[in-house]
């Protein structure tokens, strides 16, 4: 699974990009991000505040239930501020 | 309809005439500008760079032009965001819409505004005396998005 970060997200967890295998109990976004934050050190501290964190799947915005698998490209980053 | 996401400057003036030329059915055209601002609090903001997802930045910029197409009679649309370093002052997006009547090319106009202001993956970081500051996202930009909900 592709796993990219944006703006202070990337800043934070100090990557743009990386890709991960994770357990196969990680079905949908809320389980991912959980998992992705127990790793501990940087991305404990980059997911602490899920309300500011805004998740993508294949390019198109996901909720927590919505569900992911191996060969997704899941994006993080915070809300946007564009126009 | 045609989407846009570039370093460049865009030509308004040109991209309008190429969007109403030879059409004689367009009664009105409805063009939004937006220019970077110096919007920090008590900073001179000096430069100002505007990130973004590349790939998801199109696909969502051309659902929303596509859903604009559904709700109002619309003969053409652009949408140019710019992304990379920009300065205050100069231009960042521009929205045209055109139409038979003036009401579903305003109305269109700002619908896409608002919503490539919640929905579109850009991320503006702003350069100050003092260091570097992510802009956060306004409550206002939701609340102004909102209101087109069905």
């Amino acid at each position: 699974m592709r796993i990219l970060y944006f703006a202070w997200l990337r800043e934070r967890v100090g990557l743009a990009e990386e890709t991960v295998t994770p357990p196969s109990e990680v079905r949908d976004v809320a389980s991912l991000l959980a998992w992705l934050r127990s790793r501990g050190g940087v991305y404990e501290t980059a997911l602490a505040d899920l309300s500011m964190v805004r998740v993508a799947v294949n390019q198109d915005y996901a909720r927590p239930e919505d569900p992911v698998a191996a060969n997704d490209e899941v994006a993080l980053f915070p809300p946007v501020t564009g126009g | 309809m045609s989407v846009r996401v570039q370093r460049e400057d865009f030509d308004t003036a040109a991209e309008l005439e190429r969007l109403s030329r030879d059409n004689p059915r367009i009664g009105a055209v409805v063009t939004f500008t937006g220019l970077v601002r110096d919007f920090a609090p008590g900073e001179t903001v000096r430069r100002m760079t505007l990130e973004h997802y590349p790939g998801m930045t199109e696909k969502q910029l051309n659902a929303i032009v596509q859903e604009a197409e559904q709700r109002w009679p619309l003969d053409g649309c652009l949408v140019i965001h710019r992304h990379g370093q920009l300065d205050p002052g100069d231009r960042i997006v521009l929205v045209i819409t055109t139409s038979a009547h003036r009401e579903a090319a305003f109305e269109a106009c700002a619908f896409l505004v608002d919503w490539l202001k919640t929905k579109a993956p850009f991320w503006k970081l702003e350069e100050q005396g003092s260091g570097e500051r992510w802009v956060e996202a306004r409550d206002s930009d939701d609340a102004a998005a909102a209101r087109w909900q069905r």
